[in-house]
C-alpha cells in the first residue's frame, strides 16, 4: 500500500498518501475535516456556487479507502460536515451513499467546530475518543500524548530546484499526530505557521500526502 | 462646415494657434453617432476629441452629465483633467470635469452620483461599476457623448469588450448617445470602427497627417550580438553613446525583468553620470510618478522603461526611442516609435538593439515589415462569454431584469452582436445556478425569477460582492517589497508572490535598480535591505512575454527563404550560411526538425516558428506523447521560433507526432490537466464570478478567502467536463497562454511535410536555444522522483536513518 509507518505511543500507525490514517493492528480509519457540504453552505452564505461535486470525490476517496483498507472502524476526526445545515441539507443520494459505508462497521463522528452537536446520522457521536493507548479527538491539547487530531489542515511546502512543492500533510511527534484535511474543498495551514510550530515538537516530522507520501523534518519558519 | 464658438476660436487666435484640419473634421461630424479618429500620439488627439463638447456645453444651458471620458489608465485620466483645466479656465467656460478612478475617495465618489460633473474622466472599470448602481439611470440621463481614449489598446483585451457592454446598458439609458474613438495607428481601423459602435450604426474612420515616415534603423555596434540571451550588455556603450547625442532617450525592453537588469548595467558604465531613471509597473506608484514628474520637468537625459509607458502621457522632449530586443510585434513597435518627437513634421527616430544574433534577422525583419506600412494584428474574436456572465451579475445589481430585453441590448454592441440566444441563456444559467450538469444549490440560486419573470438578486447584499469583483485585469499575486527599517518603511515596488516563494534569506535581487536583500516575509511583504556588494539574483517579473506575431515569423522564413542576406550585418549572414551548409534552413511550408545527441543525451530541435506560447505547448504535448512512446524526454525550452526537447532516447521517426490529429488529441486529453489550462481556467472562472478575488472579510482580514482554482478544475474535468467555464476555457486555450490556434496555423502550414535532420552535433541555429531560460522539467514521474531525493536529503541532513 502507499504509505509512510510510524509509531505513536507504541502503536503502529500507517499514514496513508490519500491523507486518511490506518491503524492496522486495530482495523481504525481515521479521517479529518472532511468537510461534507461545504459547497452548499457556500452557497448558502454568499450565493457563490461553487461546483456541487465535492461532497462526492470526498466520498468516492473514502470508500477507496475503506475498500482497500476493509476498515472494521472508521472514525471521523471532527468538522466532518461544513456546518449543522450542510449535515441537514445532504441530498438524498449521498446520504444513502454514507450509509452504505457504515454498514458492517464502526462509525464514530468525532464533533469538530464545524459541526459541534448531533447531527442525524447513523453512528456514535462523541466529543473524543479514548482507544487505549491513543485518544481521538478533533483540535489537539496540549500536553497531551498519544493524540491523533485534526482541525489545522496542515500542509508543508518543499522548495526543490526552485520549484515549490506544496502537499497536505500529516505531522508527528513522540506526542501527537495532526492529520491533514481529507475533504475536497478545504484550505491548508502551512507548517510554519506559529500555532502548529507551536504544538510540535522541534523534531517533529511531516509526511506529505500525494502519489507516494515522502517524510521529511516538518518545515518550519526561519528565523 | 459649422461654426466654432466665438469664445473658442478667438482662444485659438490669441494663441496663435491653428486648428488641425483632423480636429476642424472631427467637429463637423460631431453628430455622428460613431467616429474613430486614427492619429499618431500626440497631435491634438485629445483636443479633437473634447472640442464639440466645448462647444456644446460653453453657453452653460446644459445640467448634469454630458460627456463620459474614457482611457485605460487612471493616470489618463487625470493627466486629461489637468490639460482640460486650463483652456476651460482660459476660456471661463461654465463647465466642471472630475475624474472618478480606483483612487477616487469615497466620499467624492458619492457625490458624483448625486450631483455628477458635466464630464467625467473614467475608466472601463469604474464605469462598470456606475452601471451597477440603482440610480444609474438617473445619473447617466442626459449624457450626450462618449469618448474612449487609447481604444486601440482596449480593444486587445477584455477590457474592451466590458466597455463595449457597459455602454450597450448606457445606451439604452441614454439613446442620443454618441460615441467617439480615439486610436493609434492600427492595422485595421476597420475592426476597431465595428468593435466601438453601436450595432448596426455606421462608423465613420477619420485619418489624421501621420507626418513623415519614421527614421528607423539597427543600431551599430562595434562589438556583435552574442548567439543567445536577452540582455544586451553588449550594446550598452552605444546605447550611452546614443543618449549623450540626443535630448532623451526611452529606451524599451519587452520585459520588467530585463529593463532592471538593463538598468543596472547601465549605471555600472555611466561614467558620466548622465540622469538616467527607470518606469516599469512593478515598481511602486509614488516612484513612478517621480520618474514622471522628473521626465515633464526634463531632469532625465534617459528612461529605461517598459509597456507601462506605451500609452498616454505626453512626454514632450523625446527625440529618440530604442528598443531593446526584438520588437515581437510590427504594430507595438510603431506605437512606440510614435513616442519620439511629437513635434509637427519631424520624423520620430528609433533605433533597434537585438539582444542576440536571431533577434538580428527579426529585427530585420521587423523594418521591412515598417517600411512596407504593414501592421500585424490577430482577428479580434467573438465577445468572451465569461465578460458577459460578469456584465449580467453587473445588470441584476442595478435591479431586476428582463432576459429577453439584456440579451437585445447585449447585442447591439459589437463584440457581441453574433451572440446566441443559446450561448446567452447558457451564461444566465450560470450566473443563477452556478449552471451544473448536477443541479443544486435551488434554494440557494444567485438570481432568482420573480412573479413577473424579471430576474433579480435572491440576496440583495449579494450586490456588494459583485461590485468589489468588477474588472477583467488579472493581476498575478504580487507581493510588496519593502525595505526592513524601522516599520512601515517606502514599499520599493512587489515581486510575483512565485518569485518570493524562491527566495531565501540572504539572496539578492534587482528592483528599481537597486540590489537588495532578502531578509524575510513579514505579513505578505518582503522585507529587504540594501546591498551593493552581491551579484543579484534575477527578479522573475511577470512582465508579459509576447510572443512574436505571426506577420513577423512569416517574413523571417521569407527572408530564410529568398537566401538575400544583403540587409544583415556579416556575422549573422555567416551564421545562417553555417547553418544552411550542416544543416537546413527552416521553411515556411515545411517542418524542420534537427535530431544530434549533446551531452550525452538525445537533442530535437523542432522548428515551428509559431511563437512563443504555441512552441511551449507544443513541447508540453511532445514530451508526452514522447513519455508514451518510451523515448524517456526529460525536459525542454520554447523560443518564439523553435523547440528543443532533450531526453535519453532519440526520435526515430517525428512524423506522427506532429500530425494534427495527433497534437489536438494531446490538447484535448493530458494537456487539460496542464498548468496552463489551470491558469486559463483561473483567469474565465475569476470574470465569470465563480472566484471571488475580493470578499468583505478578506479585506477585513487582510487574508484571500478564495478557493483554490486548480482544485474547482481538477473537480469540473472529472464530473462535469462540459461545463460552461470549461468550454470558455477551451476556448480560451486557442490564444493566450496556450496559443493551439497557432499550433493548427503551423500544421495547415507544413501539412505533413517534415525534414527530419539527423546530425552528430548541435546545429549553429540550435546552439542557443542550449542557453535559454525557462526550462521545462517534464513532470510526470519526474516531481515524486524529485521529492523523494528530497526528502532522503533533508532526514539524512537531520541524521535520520532513512533505511525503512
Amino acid at each position: 500500500m502507499n504509505k509512510i509507518s510510524f509509531t505513536l505511543a507504541g502503536s503502529r500507525l500507517d499514514a496513508l498518501g490519500s491523507g486518511a490514517l490506518w491503524w492496522g493492528d486495530q482495523g481504525i480509519l481515521c479521517v479529518s475535516d472532511l468537510h461534507l457540504g461545504k459547497s452548499e453552505r457556500v452557497a448558502r452564505r454568499s450565493g457563490q456556487a461553487l461546483p456541487p461535486y465535492d461532497t462526492r470525490d470526498t466520498l468516492n476517496r473514502l470508500a477507496a479507502d475503506i475498500a482497500r483498507t476493509q476498515a472494521r472502524t472508521v472514525i471521523c476526526l471532527g468538522d466532518s460536515f461544513d456546518d449543522l445545515d450542510a449535515a441537514r441539507s445532504l441530498p438524498e443520494d449521498e446520504r444513502l451513499w454514507i450509509i452504505r459505508l457504515q454498514a458492517g462497521r464502526r462509525w464514530v463522528w468525532i464533533e469538530g467546530n464545524h459541526d459541534p452537536g448531533p447531527i442525524k446520522m447513523g453512528g456514535t457521536h462523541l466529543a473524543e475518543l479514548p482507544q487505549a493507548p491513543l485518544i481521538f479527538r478533533h483540535i489537539a491539547a496540549p500536553g497531551a500524548s498519544g493524540e491523533v487530531s485534526g482541525h489545522y489542515h496542515p500542509k508543508a511546502s518543499l522548495r526543490i530546484r526552485g520549484r515549490q512543492i506544496t502537499r497536505p500533510a500529516f505531522l508527528f511527534d513522540t506526542d501527537r499526530v495532526i492529520l491533514p484535511a481529507y475533504g475536497t474543498y478545504t484550505g491548508g495551514l502551512r507548517s510554519t505557521a506559529h500555532e502548529l510550530s507551536h504544538l510540535m515538537r522541534p523534531e517533529a516530522r511531516a509526511i506529505l500526502t500525494g502519489p507516494t507520501p515522502h517524510m521529511v523534518p516538518m518545515p518550519r519558519a526561519r528565523q | 462646415m459649422r461654426d466654432l464658438p466665438p469664445v473658442i476660436t478667438n482662444w485659438f487666435a490669441e494663441r496663435g494657434w491653428d486648428i488641425h484640419p483632423h480636429q476642424r473634421a472631427m467637429y463637423d461630424r460631431a453628430d455622428a453617432p460613431a467616429l474613430l479618429l486614427i492619429a499618431p500620439t500626440g497631435g491634438g488627439k485629445t483636443l479633437a476629441g473634447f472640442l464639440p463638447t466645448l462647444a456644446e456645453l460653453h453657453n452653460g444651458d446644459h445640467d448634469g452629465l454630458h460627456t463620459l471620458y474614457i482611457s485605460p489608465l487612471k493616470a489618463l485620466a487625470a493627466d486629461i483633467r489637468r490639460n482640460l483645466a486650463q483652456p476651460i479656465a482660459e476660456m471661463a467656460l461654465p463647465i466642471r470635469v472630475e475624474d472618478r478612478t480606483g483612487d477616487t475617495p469615497a466620499s467624492r465618489k458619492k457625490r458624483q452620483r448625486a450631483d455628477p460633473p458635466h464630464i467625467l474622466l473614467t475608466t472601463p472599470e469604474s464605469l462598470a461599476l456606475l452601471t451597477s448602481y440603482e440610480d444609474a439611470p438617473r445619473m447617466f440621463a442626459g449624457v450626450q457623448r462618449v469618448i474612449i481614449d487609447e481604444i486601440h489598446a482596449l480593444s486587445e483585451s477584455k477590457r474592451g469588450d466590458q466597455l463595449m457592454l457597459a455602454l450597450s446598458r448606457m445606451q439604452a439609458m441614454c439613446p442620443g448617445l454618441r460615441r467617439v474613438g480615439l486610436s493609434a495607428t492600427v492595422d485595421d481601423p476597420a475592426a476597431i470602427a465595428r468593435f466601438m459602435a453601436r450595432h448596426p450604426d455606421p462608423c465613420e474612420i477619420l485619418h489624421a497627417d501621420p507626418g513623415p515616415p519614421a527614421d528607423i534603423r539597427m543600431l551599430q555596434t562595434d562589438a556583435p550580438p552574442p548567439w543567445a540571451g536577452a540582455g544586451a550588455n553588449y550594446a550598452i556603450p552605444a546605447v550611452l553613446d546614443q543618449v549623450r547625442r540626443h535630448r532623451t532617450t526611452l529606451i524599451f525592453h519587452n520585459t520588467r525583468a530585463q529593463a532592471e537588469i538593463f538598468f543596472h548595467n547601465m549605471w555600472l558604465a555611466n561614467e558620466d553620470t548622465l540622469p538616467i531613471g527607470i518606469h516599469h509597473g512593478s515598481l511602486d506608484r509614488d516612484q513612478r510618478q517621480n520618474v514622471e514628474a522628473a521626465m515633464v520637468r526634463g531632469d532625465l537625459r534617459a528612461i529605461v522603461c517598459t509597456g507601462s509607458l506605451d500609452l498616454g502621457i505626453d512626454w514632450g522632449d523625446v527625440d529618440l526611442v530604442i528598443q531593446i530586443g526584438a520588437p515581437k510585434n510590427v504594430k507595438r513597435l510603431v506605437q512606440r516609435i510614435g513616442r519620439a518627437n511629437h513635434r509637427y513634421n519631424a520624423p520620430s527616430k528609433a533605433l533597434l538593439v537585438p539582444a542576440n544574433r536571431f533577434e538580428v534577422v527579426e529585427c530585420v525583419a521587423a523594418l521591412e515589415a515598417v517600411r512596407d506600412g504593414t501592421l500585424d494584428g490577430e482577428p479580434r474574436g467573438d465577445g468572451p462569454l465569461d465578460v458577459l456572465c460578469q456584465h449580467i451579475l453587473i445588470a441584476a445589481c442595478a435591479g431586476p431584469f428582463d432576459a429577453s430585453a439584456l440579451y437585445h441590448e447585449v447585442i447591439t454592441s459589437g463584440p457581441y452582436h453574433g451572440l446566441s440566444r443559446e450561448d446567452f441563456d447558457a451564461c444566465l444559467d450560470f450566473c443563477a445556478t452556478g449552471g451544473y450538469a448536477l443541479r443544486a444549490y435551488d434554494r440557494w440560486q444567485r438570481l432568482k425569477q420573480d412573479a413577473a419573470g424579471l430576474w433579480a438578486l435572491r440576496d440583495p447584499r449579494a450586490a456588494q460582492r459583485i461590485r468589489m469583483n468588477i474588472g477583467t485585469i488579472q493581476d498575478t499575486d504580487t507581493l510588496k517589497v519593502r525595505l526592513r527599517r524601522q516599520r512601515g518603511g517606502k514599499p520599493l515596488g512587489e515581486v510575483e508572490e512565485a518569485f518570493a516563494a524562491t527566495l531565501t534569506p540572504g539572496d539578492t535581487f534587482l528592483i528599481g535598480g537597486q540590489i537588495v536583500r532578502y531578509e524575510g516575509l513579514r505579513e505578505l511583504v518582503v522585507e529587504v535591505t540594501r546591498r551593493a556588494d552581491k551579484k543579484p539574483k534575477i527578479a522573475t517579473f511577470a512582465g508579459t512575454k509576447f510572443a512574436t506575431s505571426t506577420q513577423l515569423s512569416a517574413r523571417i522564413l521569407e527572408i530564410f527563404r529568398t537566401r538575400d542576406w544583403s540587409a544583415l550585418p556579416r556575422h549573422t549572414a555567416e551564421w545562417l550560411d553555417i547553418q544552411r551548409s550542416v544543416s537546413r534552413l527552416p521553411e515556411a511550408d515545411r517542418l524542420l526538425i534537427e535530431s544530434y545527441p549533446h551531452d550525452g543525451q538525445a537533442h530535437t530541435c523542432i522548428y515551428g516558428f509559431a511563437g512563443r506560447n504555441a512552441q511551449q505547448t507544443l513541447g508540453l504535448i511532445v514530451t508526452k506523447r514522447m513519455e508514451e512512446l518510451g523515448l524517456n524526454p526529460l525536459g525542454f525550452v520554447a523560443t518564439d521560433y523553435a523547440t528543443l526537447i532533450w531526453g535519453l532516447d532519440p526520435i526515430d521517426d517525428p512524423a506522427p507526432l506532429f500530425d494534427v490529429q495527433t497534437l489536438r488529441r494531446g490538447l484535448d486529453t493530458w494537456l487539460a490537466g496542464n498548468a496552463v489550462m489551470k491558469r486559463t481556467f483561473r483567469a474565465s472562472a475569476t470574470i465569470a464570478g465563480l472566484i471571488e478575488r475580493n470578499t468583505p472579510s478578506a479585506r477585513k482580514s487582510g487574508r484571500q478567502a478564495t478557493f483554490s482554482s486548480d482544485i474547482l478544475y481538477d473537480t469540473l474535468l472529472k464530473y462535469d467536463p462540459d461545463h460552461l467555464m470549461m468550454q470558455i476555457t477551451r476556448q480560451e486555450a486557442r490564444r493566450g497562454l496556450v496559443d493551439f490556434g497557432r499550433i493548427e496555423e503551423m500544421a495547415a502550414r507544413i501539412d505533413g511535410r517534415i525534414d527530419h535532420v539527423r546530425l552528430p552535433r548541435v546545429t549553429p541555429l540550435a546552439a542557443p536555444m542550449l542557453l535559454e531560460m525557462g526550462r521545462v522539467p517534464v513532470r510526470g514521474s519526474a516531481e515524486e522522483r524529485l521529492l523523494a531525493q528530497e526528502a532522503e536529503r533533508l532526514l539524512t541532513t537531520a541524521g535520520i536513518d532513512v533505511t525503512p
